[in-house]
Order: structure tokens, then sequence, then C-alpha cells
């Protein structure tokens, strides 16, 4: 094997220039690259119709959008962000890339099957992407019944089959990640010497797989339901429109956690890099995880407080919502401890990381707002919970994704992006956001309703703040766009581990080569052997 | 073996393993099914004992006894190619998938017969007696589950004859015999939904 990996080491790269040669490949890492420029490409659209809401919202009057185009935006951009970023965007670009590094493996189990997901990405975003050419939907991500089933005379069914294909990719990944992982590590690395990223990789994985069949399935009813005007959920036909609810928070609130787990192994690696600590209480970390997946599992009655559910299954939603409260301030805890008296250095992966950190924090302390049932039903459905679900699904998941990006860029493309453009970019990004969405937990709190594209006058200094701090939030987030690529071309040409980092995939050059090692690394040392400088 | 393994041990176990796994999902696929079949069952107890009279018990006690013995054929062919016996694999493989083509045929007739009774929502669903929404309702769940099963069983059957074709062309081996393997673990999978689907649906009130 390898035999072409001499000292002028040929990398994944240089294995093919043509589109072909992309379009077939069954190298993770290109696989990786090829679901970036996807998922980069949705996060874009999703963004565009959020532009447009805001700046209905900018003023007072419904004076831009018709009330129902405005629905149409809203359910764009839920399904959008929600299934073509949040829920792919860390483990199929970044885990993509990364399990395999880092866990000393030549690729996943089944290249093949990996290759097939990210078609079936694809073919979902066209089917979604198509249906809103079409004329739009209005129901909402949640396509919650009979409206969804009966009564919107838009693209339901299209949309549906969108969210179903793409549903498949991420099972397949899942699968993908779960073999990977049980049976291909290096020789030496023990499930307590795996990198967080890897755990949290792996309990991602386990959740894809036991609430993604349930939400395809369920969308099925739906679509059926539609078709042939026959159904389960519609109560005029001796459905229950509460069932559809269950079905669907069983699935998406653990969803929640597929989009926030992979942001907690990144903040995890690039925290102790740049602290230069080994991370405080590996195994809690470990264990915190997988307890926020499986309690993940047992609290998505917190989303239907007000749905006529029994009173006592309330109670025991909103106990248990609290109870997933304790390990993920296990987690900020011991990022903290990490950091403390670590020798910190404030590269734009560790701004982004601490950002993440912050804004997580902020988002699940909120949470705890929501999960007491009395103060839920004064902010249900208000703006108060879109900043709640912002600040941990935005703040938390893509200022991750972004530190994540910076952190690996020099392994993924074997330049070095400028450090000083970074840098900003993180901090408009952090400006842009606060800006946009803490104005929203006052609006909400003054009881202006989600999903509504008018308001009074007297809610117009908020809603311009917020409108506001989109616009920096814009610009915050195109400006990597374009130092990123210009960096391909113009950064300085990075060795293999830029930011001495510990590792597997540090140890490999930058980029990788087809097989991502010449020989197959034996691991003799824990996880994160840093050593803090003495100064 | 793929150049992604060590060896071909460690190719058998992640592709067993990952079996597993996407089994796993299968299972929590037909479980909003059966969620959905219980909740309305046990809001309407009468009306589900009513519908499932409707259901043509004969033959779907014959279907479950095909695919009792389409199990065993599938048991068999795994054995017959840990022995290394290509040939003998490749019929029993091929019976199998017969058996599952003989359920699906009569899966055929017993909707054809619902068909003509009226039974089937959204198409001509026409029902005299009480309970007339909740009667619709159990036929909805009736075609749907059964439905995706036999959609499972068809793809299981394609499998097994792919499968057959590989073995008779001695693809296989006492040492490699992973798909022929895996296509059983499907195999019987798909059985076993049958097995509960039986009761559910045809046996609900004869019980
Ligand atoms: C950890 C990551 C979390 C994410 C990504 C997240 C995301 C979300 C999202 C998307 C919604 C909105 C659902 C809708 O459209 O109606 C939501 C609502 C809610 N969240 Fe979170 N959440 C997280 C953590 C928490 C925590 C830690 C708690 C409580 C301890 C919590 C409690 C709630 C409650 C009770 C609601 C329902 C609000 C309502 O509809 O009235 N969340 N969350
Ligand atoms: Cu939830």
């Amino acid at each position: 094997m390898n035999t072409n990996a001499g000292p002028q080491h040929r990398s994944y790269i240089d294995e093919g220039y043509s589109l072909k040669s992309w379009l077939t490949t069954h190298d993770h890492k290109r696989i990786a690259l090829l679901y970036m420029v996807s998922i980069t490409l949705f996060f874009f659209i999703g963004g565009a119709a959020a532009t447009i809401m805001r700046l209905e919202l900018a003023t007072a009057p419904g004076d831009l959008v018709t009330s129902q185009t405005y629905n149409k935006f809203f359910t764009a951009h839920g399904v959008i962000m929600v299934w073509f970023f949040l829920i792919p965007s860390i483990p199929n670009v970044m885990g993509n890339f990364l399990v395999p590094l880092m866990i000393g493996a030549r690729d996943l189990a089944f290249p093949r099957l990996n290759l097939a997901s990210w078609y079936l990405y694809t073919l979902g975003g066209i089917f979604t992407i198509g249906a809103l050419i079409a004329g739009g939907v209005d129901t909402g991500w949640t396509f919650y019944t009979p409206y969804s089933s009966m009564f919107s005379n838009t693209n339901v069914i299209a949309v549906i089959i969108g969210v179903f294909i793409v549903g498949f990719s991420s099972i397949f990944t899942a699968i993908n990640f779960i073999v990977t992982i049980h049976k291909m590590r290096a020789p030496g690395l023990t499930w307590f010497r795996l990198p967080l990223f890897i755990w949290a990789n792996y309990a991602t994985s386990v959740i894809m797989v036991m609430a993604t069949p349930v939400l395809a399935m369920t969308l099925s009813l739906v679509a059926i339901e539609r078709i042939f005007q026959v159904g389960i959920f519609d109560p005029a036909l001796g459905g229950d429109p509460l069932l559809f609810q269950h079905l669907f928070w069983f699935y998406s609130h653990p969803a929640v956690y597929i989009m926030v787990l992979p942001a907690m192994g990144v903040a995890s690696e690039i925290i102790t890099c740049f602290s230069r600590k080994p991370i405080f209480g590996y195994r809690f970390m470990a264990y915190a995880i997988i307890g926020i997946a499986v309690i993940g599992f047992l609290v998505w009655g917190h989303h239907m407080f007000v749905s006529g559910q029994s009173m006592y299954a309330g109670m025991m939603f909103s106990l248990l919502s609290f109870l997933v409260a304790i390990p993920s301030a296990i987690k900020v805890f011991n990022w903290t401890a990490t950091l403390y008296k670590g020798s910190i250095s404030f590269e734009a992966p560790m701004l982004y990381a601490l950002g993440f950190v912050g804004l997580f924090m902020m988002g699940g302390l909120t949470g705890l707002f929501l999960a007491s049932l009395a103060l839920d039903v004064h902010l249900t459905d208000t703006y108060f919970v879109i900043a709640h679900f912002h600040y941990i699904m935005v703040g938390g998941s893509v200022m991750a994704y972004l530190g994540g990006i910076h952190y690996w860029w020099p392994k993924m493309s074997g330049r070095l992006y400028p450090e000083n453009w970074g840098r900003f970019a993180a901090i408009v990004i952090f400006v842009g956001f606060n800006l946009t969405f803490f104005p929203q937990f006052l609006l909400g709190y003054l009881g202006m309703p989600r999903r509504y594209h008018q308001y009074p006058e007297e809610l117009q200094l908020l809603n311009g703040l917020s409108s506001a701090g989109a616009a920096v939030l814009a610009v915050g987030y195109i400006l990597p766009l374009f130092y990123l690529l210009w960096s391909l071309r113009y950064g300085k040409v990075s060795d293999s581990n830029p930011w001495k980092a510990k590792g597997l995939e540090w140890k490999t050059p930058s980029p990788p080569i087809k097989g991502n090692f010449e020989e197959t690394p034996i691991v003799k040392e824990e996880a994160y052997a840093y050593s803090p400088q003495k100064s | 073996m793929a150049e992604q393994f060590d060896d071909p041990k460690q190719e058998h176990e992640a592709s067993t393993l990952g079996m597993w796994v996407f089994l796993g999902t299968e299972i929590l696929f037909f479980g909003v099914l059966f969620a959905g079949y219980i909740v309305y069952r046990f809001i309407y107890p009468e009306a589900f004992a009513e519908a499932s009279r409707h259901t043509n018990i004969v033959l779907g006690t014959i279907n479950t006894a095909l695919l009792l013995t389409s199990s065993l054929t599938m048991a068999l062919a795994v054995r017959s190619i840990q022995l290394g016996k290509n040939r003998l694999t490749a019929g029993l493989l091929l019976l199998t998938s017969l058996l599952g083509m003989i359920f699906i045929g009569i899966k055929g007739f017993e909707y054809y017969e619902e068909y003509k009774k009226q039974l089937v929502p959204g198409l001509n669903f026409t029902y005299e007696g009480p309970h007339v929404p909740q009667v619709r309702l159990f036929f909805y769940l009736y075609f749907v589950m059964t439905g995706v099963h036999a959609l499972h069983l068809i793809i299981g059957s394609l499998a097994a004859m792919t499968i057959a074709v590989m073995a008779w062309r001695k693809s296989f081996s006492a040492r490699y015999f992973t798909p022929v393997e895996l296509t059983g673990l499907y195999w019987h999978f798909v059985d076993i939904i049958w097995i509960f689907l039986y009761p559910f649906l045809y046996l609900v009130s004869r019980a």
C-alpha cells in the first residue's frame, strides 16, 4: 500500500483533479469536502430567507411581504437550517474528514455507502429546494397536523420527501461512524483514549439511528394522510394530532442534541489545544456526552406543555428536562477548569470555541425557564423561544462549526488562513449574534409571538436592533467565505501540525495522503497529553 | 477484501455490526406503526376487534406458515455455506426467495379481495355499521403495515436471489460467506416483524 507516498508525498487532493474524480470518490476526506460545498450553499440559502424575514420585521407594519409569503420564508428557513445545515454540518463535514484520521483508520468502514449518503443528501436538497421554488410551503418546519396533512395547499409532500431522503443520508453516515469507531481503531487506542470529538460523534450517531427512522415514518404517514385523505392524525378521521406531536418531538428533541453534541466535541478539542492543558475530567466529559444522549430521549414532551397532554405528563417532562441541565453543566464546568491556569492563546479557533461556551450557556440557562411548566405557558411560541434555540443552535453549533473549520483548515487544505482576518470575523460574528438575538429575549418576554410578520409600534426599537444585528451577523458569516477561499491559493503552506496539537490527525502530512497514514499508528498515550508551558 | 480493512476478520465483524445497527433502525421504523396501532387499539378496542374480523384469517395463517418455512430454508442456506457447499446453498436460497414470492402473491390476492369488499381507505372505503371512522383507521394501519412489510419482503427476495446466483457461481467458501449471513439476518428480521403483525391484524378479536 501507499507505494506512491515518498518524501514528496502525494495528498488526497492530488489523486485527480477532474470533476469525475471527485463525484465518484470513495475517500472519506474528499466526501467531506463535497459535503462542505453543499452544506455551505444551503447555509447561505437558509440565511437569505432569514434576511428577508428580518427585513420584513425591521419595521412595524407588514409592508414588505404578505403574511402568506412570510409563512413560506420562515418554513424554508427552518427546514433548510435544521435538516440541511445543523444536523449534517459537523458530523458530515468534520466527522467524515476526521473520524478515520483521529482513530488511525485508512477510511470509514463502508466508503461506498458514504458516497451514497452524499448523493442522498443532494437529492433530498433538490427535492426541497425544488418545492420551495415551485411555490413554497407554509406549515413551519414542524409540519403540525392536521394543518399539514389536510389544509395547507402548498407543496408539503415534496418537502416531506426531501426530508425523508436526507434522513436516510444521516442514518447511513451514522451506521458508518458507529461501525468504524467500534471496529477500526488503531492498536492501543482504547475507548478511554479516544478524543472527545470521537465520543461526541459516536453518541450523535447513536441518536441518529435511533431517532431518524421515527421521523421518516411519521412524515410518511403525514404524506399518505395528505394523498389519500385518510389518516391517523386528523381528528375528523378518528385520528389524534397529539400522536403526531409525540412522534415528531421524539425525533426532534434528540435532534437538538444531534446538533449540539458534535459542537461540544469540537469545542473540547480546541479548548485543550489552545490552553495547552489536558481536558479537565476527561472521563466525566465522556460520561456527560452519553448522559446527554440518553436523557435527550426522555424530554420531548416539553414541547407540548400547552398541547393538551395530561398534566402529569407535563410535570414529568418538566422534571426530566431539568435533568439534562446536569451533564450540560458538567461540560461547561470542565471547559472552564481546563482553561484555568492554562497557557491560553487566542487564535481564531479559540475565539470561536470560547464564543461557543458563552452562547451555549446563555441558551441552556434560558432553556431552564422554558422547562418550568408555569413559565413556559407565558413564554411558549414567543420570541423568547426563538432566542433560546438560536443561542443553542446558532450560537452553539454554528460557532463550533466555524471554529472547527478554522482549526482543521490547515489539515484539510494544507494552507494557513490569515489569522487576523479569522479573529476579526469571529468577533464580528459574536457581536452581531448578540445584537440580533438578545433583544428577542426581551421581545418574547413582552409578549411578541413568533411567526407573525408585523407587530405593534411599541416593539419597534427592539426589533430594529435585532434587524441591525442580523446585518452585522451576515457580514460576519460572509467574511470567512472570502479569506478561506483566498488562502487556498495565497495562504502560507502549513506543516503537518501548525497548532502543535496532540491527536493522530496531526501525525500525518497536511493534507493527508489517500490512505491517511503511511503505516498504521500505534497509540501509547492518553488523549490530550499536553503539558502546560512554564513561563 | 476492501482496502480500508486490515484483515478479513475485521471486515466480517464490521459488516455484521453494520447490519445489526441497520436492523435496529428498521425496528424503529416499524416501531412508529406499532405505536400508532397500540394507541388506537387502546382507544377504540371494539372497533378494532370488529374490523379485524374482516381480514382473511385463512390466507393470513397460510402466509405465516410460508414465512416460517422460509426462515428454516434460509437458516439451512447459511449453515450449508459454512460447510462450503455452494450449490446446495444456491438451491436453498432460491427456495427461500420463492417462498417469499408466494407470500407476496397471496398477499396481493388478499388485497384484491379487500378491494372488492370496498375496504381500502382512500380508494373505495364504504362500510356499513358502527364505528366507521375507527374501522377505516384500522384498515389504514393494516394497509400501511402490511404494505411496508411486503416491500421489505420483496427486497429480501431479490437479495436472496442475487446471492443465490453468486453462490451458484461459487463466489463464497467456508471462509468467506458474509453476504449470505447478512442476507439471512435481514430475512429473519422481516419474518419476525410478520410474527407481530399476524396477531395484531388478524387475531385481535379471535384470541
Ligand atoms: C442543548 C441544546 C438545545 C437545543 C439545540 C435546543 C433547541 C430548541 C428548539 C429548536 C426549540 C424550539 C422548538 C419549537 O420550534 O417549538 C426549543 C424549545 C425548547 N427548549 Fe430547547 N434546546 C436545547 C437545550 C435545552 C435545554 C437544556 C432545555 C431545558 C433544560 C431546553 C428546553 C426547551 C423547552 C422547554 C422548549 C419548548 C419551548 C416551547 O415551545 O414553549 N432546551 N429548544
Ligand atoms: Cu426539546
